[in-house]
């Protein structure tokens, strides 16, 4: 086994031992807890009082919140592999990444412009 | 190089477990999250072969962004909950087995074809490839143009769901 996979076989083992924990613990509090079935205890907490009816339709508008922030996560993305070669690219890619984020500014100046990043 | 073997069929097992998980859930909550298995499966997949920015970026867009895209999808349509289970059922089991094994079919007889023979054996010079210093080398080097051109496909992206958004 390599050094790679020896590495991420700690992650492996985190991901496995925290599995292994939360299972453990629900599982334990399934079988000690006592079971007695109301229907009061299967309606949601929506503090304190009795919840009106199903969930409502979110606005349209948040959607593009979401969206923003996909774009925006896979420029973050972009950057990483510019940012560890920041010297060696040197200018060339300064102006490269400049050109890539001024194209994806002028996106979010649109949205702004348009007034749905406006909570109201 | 028998615990890569390993490691990939317990990853590919509960890949398709939650997968099957994806398209049985009764709530479309549970289905994301079930997503979240399949997309975190493949991102240990990526780990496998050596590609670990790419497995990192499957983490920080997939599980991180998409995930957020389709909860806030479930949030604007009114997706049945709890009292209105087994909507999300219907009558095309047929159908879908059908299409579901024609597409296997189709991928695990071209990538057989094409990869068939093909024995990867990994070391450890290898891991610098998938390193994001590499990757960042052959897109600011090699394909700087289409790199531009992705700015302009998030850019058209983005004033499409403006567009979408707008009340008038």
């Amino acid at each position: 086994m390599t050094e790679f996979y020896r590495s991420y076989l700690a992650v492996a083992v985190l991901i496995l031992a925290a599995i292994g924990m939360v299972g453990f613990m629900l599982g334990l509090g399934r079988l000690i807890r006592p079971v007695r079935a109301q229907e009061q205890k299967y309606i949601p907490y929506e503090a304190g009082s009795d919840p009106t009816g199903t969930f409502g339709q979110s606005n349209v508008r948040y959607y593009v919140f979401a969206l923003l922030f996909v774009i925006f996560d896979v420029e973050a993305v972009f950057i990483f592999p510019w940012a560890v070669n920041l010297e060696s690219l040197g200018w060339f890619g300064l102006v490269e990444m400049t050109i890539f984020v001024v194209v994806l500014t002028l996106g979010l100046v649109y949205a702004w412009r348009k007034g749905v990043l406006r909570w109201a | 190089m028998w615990e890569q073997q390993v490691a990939f069929w317990v990853i590919a097992v509960a890949m398709a477990g939650a997968a099957i998980g994806v398209v049985r859930a009764n709530n479309v909550v549970h289905a994301a999250l079930f997503l979240i298995v399949v997309f975190a499966g493949s991102a240990a997949q990526y780990i496998l072969l050596l590609a670990e920015f790419v497995a990192w970026v499957q983490v920080l867009i997939y599980i991180g962004a998409i995930i957020v895209l389709f909860l806030f999808g479930v949030m604007l349509t009114r997706a049945p909950m709890r009292e209105e289970r087994g909507k999300l059922d219907n009558s095309q089991r047929l159908a879908s087995a059908v299409v579901a094994l024609f597409l296997f079919g189709v991928l695990a007889v071209f990538l057989i074809d094409a990869f068939g023979g093909t024995e990867l054996r990994f070391r450890d010079s290898m891991v610098e490839v998938g390193s994001a210093a590499s990757v960042g080398d052959s897109i600011f080097r090699q394909f700087v143009i289409p790199f531009e051109v992705v700015s302009m496909l998030l850019l058209a992206a983005l004033v499409g769901a403006v567009a979408l958004a707008r009340r008038d």
